[in-house]
């Protein structure tokens, strides 16, 4: 079964194409990269499937079902979640309510409860912030809970986004360049992360991301894009020896690089 | 004296219970407005009206009050919203909003226009005043608490991010708006059966301002913040009265030093509690600190 299928999707932004005719098909529980030189419109696609963005043609199936036309909230109930390229942390929140706010979705009360603080909203509130603890576990946060998110290092922040996404107990989750600013040891030590929760929670991803070792550690089939429109498909070692992705987005420096590397 | 003294404690508490309802909306919710007094004026007359006029119960009529403005915040809320106004775009809209529920109030019979209600009931005493303030609080404070809370400053935090997160941005905006405009209208209610006559000049931008003004200097994203600075900005005027008309000056002046030295408001996102106190020494400390590398240079 196909988690998430895109039929020639497109986004225009007046007379600027962001994307063309984009298909792509992601079978269920699985990693798929999406990699393409900046401005390629990968972040495009995030935002067309989250919602943000209304395709200006095409289709978006999740699960099988259309959801172009809904609210951002409602996809994220259908369980997509995703990050942020810039970060976008609640910056002035602590980091355990970062995660509350996601681990709210599943341990909802009525705002009327809420506003005479029943005895049962006390209890649900007592959960949110377990399910929030498990999750500041699971990236290893669980030591900085009560630390404001802004005061976080960058690297541990992108972790934060992560577990925040963690807590809305997605079926599908689009990590928009976790890597990014990461020294190449940082970075796979997040592909090893990424690649635990994966398989904890059964999840289905969608990477974008910059560091090919990232994209190739982790992806069993890369979707390259460049100037909105899909250049290539493949597993990473088909997209390595493509002459079309090799000229557009690799360089000729990757390969040489690549060949220092086996001389070594 | 003492009944001048009750007076002010009285005025205190209305602003209290009006600029707290507002602290949730623009303090958690990040969305300004410049048009509140519009609902403080339309829980005033309901209120008013009912028991000037049909001799309802006093307690009744501040209920209606109250929902008279919330029914009304829906109302105003809904087109606004909707049409995702933010930051300038808002206030400008709820100024606008502001004005002509006033001109409304100056023409229509049965607010007797610009003449007001003369000899409404005095119902507002110093408990009853008081009783309502606290449950405002106590409400306001176990919606900061609740997931509920978490959303709205989600909203106010980063709204993208917070939509990411699976929050209806208008549902949100739309009921934090509506509390603000019921907690205003409680007070305006209040308000009404305290000086007991009203006239639609008493609800002019000024008054939408200073409730604004008073959630700015206490703290956006705080409670306790906005509860002493209304507290603050109704008491000093009184205090000042001495200065005669400098009074107004020193006012304005006050909140410009608010905003030049705490432009993140008296009490920033933190809230005032027994233990805030303690932390009293170690802020003396660092003030001190910072004292003496100011001298070095």
């Amino acid at each position: 079964m196909n988690r998430l299928e895109l039929t020639g999707l497109t986004k225009n932004f007046g007379g600027i194409t962001a994307c063309r005719d984009i298909s792509l098909t992601i079978p269920d529980g699985q990693i798929m990269g999406l990699i393409g030189p900046n401005g390629a419109g990968k972040t495009t696609i995030f935002n067309l499937i989250t919602g943000v963005y209304q395709p200006t043609g095409g289709r978006i199936y999740y699960d099988g079902q259309v959801l172009s036309r809904l609210r951002p909230d409602q996809i994220v109930d259908r369980g997509v979640a995703r990050t942020f390229q810039n970060i976008r942390l609640f910056r002035n929140l602590s980091v355990l309510d970062n995660v509350c706010i996601g681990a709210d979705r599943h341990e909802s009360y009525s705002l009327a409860a809420a506003l005479v603080r029943l005895p049962y909203v006390v209890k649900k509130e007592v959960a949110i912030v377990e399910r929030a603890m498990e999750y500041l576990a699971v990236v290893g946060l669980n030591d900085k809970a009560a630390i404001r998110a802004d005061a976080l290092p960058y690297g541990l922040q992108r972790k934060l986004e992560l577990a925040r996404a963690l807590a809305l107990k997605p079926k599908l989750l689009l990590l928009d360049e976790p890597a990014a600013g990461m020294n190449p040891e940082e970075s796979m030590e997040l592909a090893g992360l990424i690649r635990r929760v994966h398989g904890q929670y059964g999840l289905t991803i969608l990477l974008i991301e910059h560091h090919m070792d990232v994209v190739m550690d982790l992806c069993e089939k890369v979707f390259v894009l460049n100037f909105g429109i899909k250049l290539a498909e493949g597993t990473a070692e088909e997209i390595q020896t493509n002459p079309d992705v090799l000229k557009a987005y690799l360089g000729e420096g990757y390969r040489r690089a690549g060949n220092k590397q086996d001389q070594c | 004296m003492a009944a001048y003294i009750t007076g002010i404690i009285i005025f205190s508490l209305i602003a209290v219970i009006a600029t707290v309802g507002l602290a949730i909306f623009t303090g958690f919710t990040g969305l300004f407005s410049l048009g509140h007094a519009a609902f403080f004026a339309i829980g005033a007359y309901t209120a008013g009206i009912l028991t000037y006029f049909y001799d309802v119960n006093f307690f009744l009529a501040l209920f209606a009050g109250g929902l008279m403005s919330g029914f009304v915040g829906l109302f105003i809320g809904v087109p606004t919203l909707k049409a995702k106004l933010r930051s300038d775009y808002f206030a400008i809209a709820t100024l606008g909003f502001g004005e002509a529920v006033r001109v409304l109030l100056e023409n229509l019979n049965i607010t007797q226009g610009a003449r007001g209600l003369p000899g409404i009931t005095a119902a507002t005493t110093l408990p009853v005043a008081f009783a309502v303030a606290a449950l405002v609080i106590w409400i306001a404070r176990n919606f900061v608490r609740s997931r509920h809370g978490r959303a709205a400053i989600a909203v106010r935090e980063d709204f993208v991010a917070a939509e990411m997160m699976g929050i209806n941005l208008f549902a949100v905006r739309l009921s934090s708006l509506v509390f603000s405009a019921v907690c205003c209208g409680v007070a305006g209610g209040l308000f009404a059966h305290y000086v007991c006559f009203i006239q639609p000049a008493m609800f002019t931008a000024y008054l939408s301002t200073q409730l604004t003004a008073g959630v700015v200097a206490g703290g956006m994203g705080s409670i306790t913040g906005p509860v002493v600075a209304a507290i603050i900005f109704v008491a000093v005027p009184e205090a000042l009265r001495v200065a005669n008309i400098w009074r107004l000056v020193a006012y304005g002046l006050l909140l410009v030093l608010i905003m030049v030295f705490r432009p993140q408001g008296l009490f920033g996102y933190r809230e005032l509690s027994w233990k805030s106190f303690r932390h009293i020494p170690d802020w003396l400390k660092a003030w001190r600190k910072s004292g003496n590398r100011r001298a070095k240079l």
